[in-house]
């Protein structure tokens, strides 16, 4: 039972990652100053933020601002457990 | 410390701290925002840390504990609340009310009443970093004391 559960689960996200990549462009096909233009030419109107870094670190891109403040967690974890009391 | 360390640190401090909020505060407007902030402040504690020794900052562990798990639970509601949309939506940008006034297009001088939830996260990810290296700081302060941490 629980084999198959992997099994399937397995194949959903395989296939989904698939679909994902059959949808792709060609490889460099989106030249990279084209989506530097749009944040320098959209942040205005959709985010009304003049600072185009702070829209892409908080709004664009507020997964990786989620990563790096879990990764500071993790760090504080790490230096309390290392400088623990240690009752002997 | 000496009495000159402490009077320096004693004048030194308002400035730092104030410098870090601003920082803090006008991170959708000029280059910093909440990390960097938050490091500012960290480092004032860093300071209050070596001036006035570890027994001034050891009461302050429950504090800092809780404000580095409040700015990661605001961090993630503010990213919640443009759920309908997606996550991490600006809902607040543009619509009036808090933080959102419009901006004209073009160089503009910056207005403080804009971007969204983008200040909101800002002090919450500065409230983040200011308690998590202040208890970075403050552990590495305590370490090999006979106290208890």
């Amino acid at each position: 039972m629980k084999r198959w559960f992997v099994l399937a689960a397995f194949l959903v996200v395989a296939g989904f990652l698939v679909l994902l990549g059959t949808g792709m462009r060609p490889f460099g096909a989106p030249k990279a100053f084209e989506m530097d233009q749009y944040f320098i030419d959209y942040t205005q109107a959709e985010v009304a933020a003049n600072n185009v870094v702070t829209a892409v670190v908080f709004d664009y891109r507020g997964y990786d601002t989620l990563g790096e403040a879990t990764v500071l967690f993790c760090a504080v974890v790490g230096v309390a457990l290392i400088l623990r009391k240690v009752r002997r | 410390m000496s009495v000159v360390v402490r009077t320096i640190a004693r004048i030194l401090l308002p400035i730092v701290f104030a410098f870090g909020g601003y920082v803090i505060m006008h991170g959708h407007l000029t280059p910093g925002g909440g990390f960097q902030g938050g490091a500012v402040v960290a480092s004032a504690l860093a300071l209050v840390l070596v001036a006035f020794g570890e027994a001034s900052l050891k009461k302050y562990k429950d504090l800092l504990s809780a404000l580095e798990s409040l700015g990661g639970v605001a961090f993630v509601v503010l990213g919640l609340i443009g759920i309908p949309f997606t996550f991490f939506a600006n809902v607040l940008a543009g619509v009036g009310g808090l933080f959102g006034q419009s901006v004209p297009p073009g160089p503009n001088p910056g207005y403080l009443n804009t971007a969204g939830t983008l200040p909101l996260m800002n002090w919450a990810v500065g409230l983040k970093v200011i308690a998590g290296l202040g208890s970075v700081v403050v552990l590495f302060g305590l370490f090999g004391g006979e106290d208890d941490r």
